[in-house]
């Protein structure tokens, strides 16, 4: 079968993407497929149509990638692709409508209050801050609505750094949400066709605690897999992430990241429509613990969007 | 089936390198396969490509366990990746540190190759000497003459770049833990070095007339007290990378006295002293010293071609002795090629109108730099005016992390080097290194207009947020209007879909 593998592209998630790609080609070509690899740029159609694919892989992160867009073009395109359609991807892509997904789906997620950069110049929303301290307490977490990786997501420990950590978050993005800080362990749930796979647990070094973007650092962070837990913590922890799939409408594969809170409940932080594949990635590692090689969970995944395609196909309308 | 296509181009993806790019402006490149062809080195068809079993996230995790301490760098790699992002070929990038290798004549440069071919192929071909071949020193004895610097052709050892020499004094002087000291902020390139020698490095402010050499005088005090002594002082004293700032004549005086005094060695590193564009030169510590205490290190690669790789050390005798064997160690010699290159390229006795002609280019670049920044960036900003070098460092309001701000900015196409690269302790993050020597004048007053913006947006955000005094960013209108009274901006294709970004 002829599959073009989609990665690179412009988001700030480049550099990952392509080393997803990489890996995603030589899984494909040792199954015995034909790889095409694209680099979605001003030409991504015209490709598309020259090479005219039987499947496409997506290994785009992040923003352009990641959020629908070239979902959209590849469903026009009659393509069948791997990864969740274009509704999916928009609610995963924005935390704030993740959020209330989640939250509408029953499942825990942190208190949150979001803004765009118009409510702070022209509505006054600065004047709101202290309202939103009180309700949320310190410390506060800064988040780009709009970015999949961990940059620009900032820690405020107390009302001083609030400021900084704004105008960082609003580097990112042109909308922000602050969220309530959990404390407890930092865990990510692979969920491949609505089965969940074995949970990942991170433990970041203590000095790199505030720090997330040095967390995901070879050697700064240890993950561990599967996590150790409670057969009623892995349950509950289980059950939060396959709902939060269904209820964003995820399809084939994504990676659902949350916190266990010290009461013992988890607490979903954002999904993940398109996991990293890397080799350091978290979702080929639960994977791993599952029993499931890379070359068969590619395949696995690539199978999943072909009957994806197959089923909507198969629908009057 | 495999196409072996796949090999080459995913080679070129891992080296990060952007496959449609027609020239480079970032700060990685490398040589460009473009077409769809195979590559006659690529394996035969129906040989599946890079068979290298992939390791997990496991693996990893195993061998995370065997790094040596010294691999731990303080960049994270979300920032490595965003570098690496400014390698794009429609990102205008003041991020690079780069020559106008353009601006050397081609002719000139097949001329020698041919006669390198013609009259010594074979020698030119083969080893070389671990120090350098003594026609190339004498090179060297030219350009260090022109700077007032007479040195012994044996205290001099030519280096595979200015980058190696660093590498050398720091391998030969340095154990773990030993204290190195140098200028806060320094060139961002010794920052890795000193790092993989696991040296105990402080740094020193720095103001207008470069390194606060009273806190440096203050800090070697307290290491004396804590009975440790600096292995040496590491400084580039003139147009400082990444600030482009000078060290004053008097405290160049009081750094070589300081050195006499404590029997530290200082590390000279000049590779932009001949690029002045104003001012009178200043003497180099090697002069002012007479080479007791202070090693020298320069470079062709500002004065010729960074792509010869060819640098050079200059050091006392005894200290000497043990840097050709660790060069020795790392790689032999240098190439003896691009040593015959410059020797012939010597021989014709142009080579300073060369550096007259970059000093005018880069004169004329760092002007438009400094007038765009006059009149882009927002008054809570600050820059230098550097006399000469090749870049120039601007400090933001310290609630801008130049980080962050980069992500934004490449949103708009244009990208620089975040200060915190300068830095063991990443201490200042809300600075910037600029690079006005890689690109044309009025490419620089599109990428300063641009950058200017996003500082705009985030200084007028943060006095929204604090209620501070608002100064209001000038108008889409007024920026054109100054860039029609200033001219020459061109209209530079923007990035197709920013709009819609910026709604998102």
């Amino acid at each position: 079968m002829r599959v073009a593998v989609l990665a690179g592209g412009r988001s700030l998630e480049r550099q990952v993407s392509l080393r997803s790609g990489a890996r995603v080609e030589d899984a494909l070509a040792s199954l015995g497929h034909d790889v095409v690899q694209i680099d979605p740029g001003g030409d991504l159609v015209r490709r598309l149509k020259e090479e005219r694919p039987d499947a496409a892989f997506v290994a785009l992160h992040g923003p352009g990638g990641e959020d629908g867009t070239v979902q959209e073009l590849l469903e026009i395109l009659g393509i069948p692709h791997t990864g969740p359609g274009v509704a999916a991807c928009v609610r995963c892509m924005d935390k704030v409508v993740a959020k209330h997904e989640i939250r509408q789906a029953g499942v825990a997620t942190p208190d949150w209050v979001a803004f765009n950069a118009t409510a702070f110049r022209e509505l006054g929303a600065a004047d709101a801050l202290e309202d939103i301290e009180g309700q949320l307490g310190f410390p506060l977490v800064v988040k780009p609505a709009a970015q999949g990786s961990s940059l620009g997501v900032k820690f405020a420990p107390s009302r001083d750094e609030v400021p900084e950590a704004l105008v960082a978050a609003f580097s990112y993005d042109d909308r922000v949400l602050f969220e309530r800080y959990v404390n407890g362990r930092e865990l990510a749930v692979g969920v491949l066709d609505t089965e969940p796979l074995p949970i990942v647990e991170a433990i970041p070094k203590q000095e790199d605690f505030f720090n997330f973007e040095a967390r995901y650092e070879i050697g700064r962070t240890t993950y561990v897999c599967p996590a150790e837990l409670s057969g009623e913590e892995t349950g509950a922890v289980q059950d939060a992430a396959r709902r939060t799939y269904e209820a964003l409408g995820c399809s084939g594969f994504a990676r659902v990241d949350l916190m266990l809170g010290e009461d013992g409940a988890p607490q979903v932080l954002e999904v993940n429509a398109i996991p990293g594949l890397t080799d350091t990635s978290l979702f080929p590692q639960a994977a791993e613990a599952a029993g499931l090689s890379f070359e068969e969970l590619v395949a696995r995944i690539l199978e999943l969007a072909l009957a994806r395609s197959r089923e909507s196909a198969a629908l009057p309308g | 089936m495999n196409r072996p296509t796949t090999t080459h181009t995913r080679m070129t993806r891992l080296l990060a390198l952007p496959r449609t790019s027609a020239h480079f402006r970032g700060l990685v490149t490398g040589p460009e396969h473009t077409s769809g062809e195979p590559r006659a080195d690529g394996p035969p068809a129906g040989v599946p490509p890079h068979r290298r079993a992939h390791t997990s996230a496991r693996d990893l995790e195993r061998y995370g366990a065997l790094f040596a301490g010294r691999t731990r760098v303080m960049r994270s790699s979300a920032m490595r990746d965003l570098m690496a992002i400014t390698a794009r070929p429609e990102v205008i990038s003041l991020a690079g540190g780069l020559p106008d290798t353009a601006s050397f004549p081609p002719e000139t440069f097949a001329a020698q190759m041919t006669r390198i071919a013609q009259e010594s192929s074979a020698e030119a071909l083969q080893y070389g000497p671990t120090e350098g071949f003594e026609r190339t020193k004498e090179c060297i004895g030219e350009v260090m003459a022109a700077e007032g610097m007479y040195p012994d052709a044996d205290d001099i050892i030519v280096t595979t770049g200015g980058q190696q020499a660093i590498d050398l004094v720091t391998k030969t002087l340095v154990d773990p833990g030993d204290p190195v000291i140098c200028e806060a902020p320094t060139y961002p390139g010794a920052v890795p070095v000193f790092c993989s020698y696991e040296a105990d490095t402080h740094q020193v402010a720095m103001d207008d007339d470069g390194m606060r050499v009273d806190e440096l005088e203050a800090l070697l005090d307290r290491l004396a007290r804590d009975g440790r002594r600096p292995k040496f002082i590491y400084s580039v004293p003139s147009f400082q990378n990444p600030t482009g700032v000078t060290l004053s004549e008097e405290r160049r005086r009081r750094l070589v006295e300081l050195a006499r005094e404590r029997e530290v060695l200082v590390v000279e590193d000049n590779p932009y002293g001949l690029l002045r564009y104003e001012g009178e030169p200043r003497p180099p510590l090697y002069q002012l010293d007479g080479g007791d205490y202070v090693i020298y290190l320069g470079t062709f690669s500002k004065i010729l071609s960074p792509g010869i790789r060819l640098g050079w050390c200059v050091a006392p005798p005894p200290v000497m002795e043990k840097i050709v064997l660790g060069k020795q160690a790392a790689d032999l010699c240098t190439s003896t090629l691009t040593q015959y290159f410059v020797s012939e390229y010597f021989s014709e006795g142009r080579w300073r109108d060369y550096v007259d002609s970059l000093t005018t280019i880069y004169r004329e670049r760092r002007d438009a730099m400094l007038d765009a920044l006059d009149r882009h960036f927002p008054p809570q900003a600050e820059w230098s005016r550097p006399d000469g070098g090749l870049f120039l460092w601007a400090t933001l309001p310290p609630y801008i992390d130049t980080g962050d701000l980069l992500a934004k900015a490449l949103r708009d196409d244009v990208a620089f080097v975040p200060g915190v690269a300068a830095y063991v302790d990443a201490r200042d993050s809300s600075s910037m290194r600029l690079n006005f020597s890689a690109s044309p004048p009025d490419v620089i007053r599109e990428g300063i207009r641009r950058i200017g913006r996003v500082v705009w947006e985030q200084v007028a955000l943060y006095e929204t947020i604090t209620g501070e005094h608002r100064v209001a960013p000038p108008t889409e209108a007024e920026t054109s209007e100054m860039d029609a009274t200033g001219g020459e901006v061109l209209p530079l294709r923007r990035r197709e879909g920013s709009g819609d970004e910026a709604g998102r």
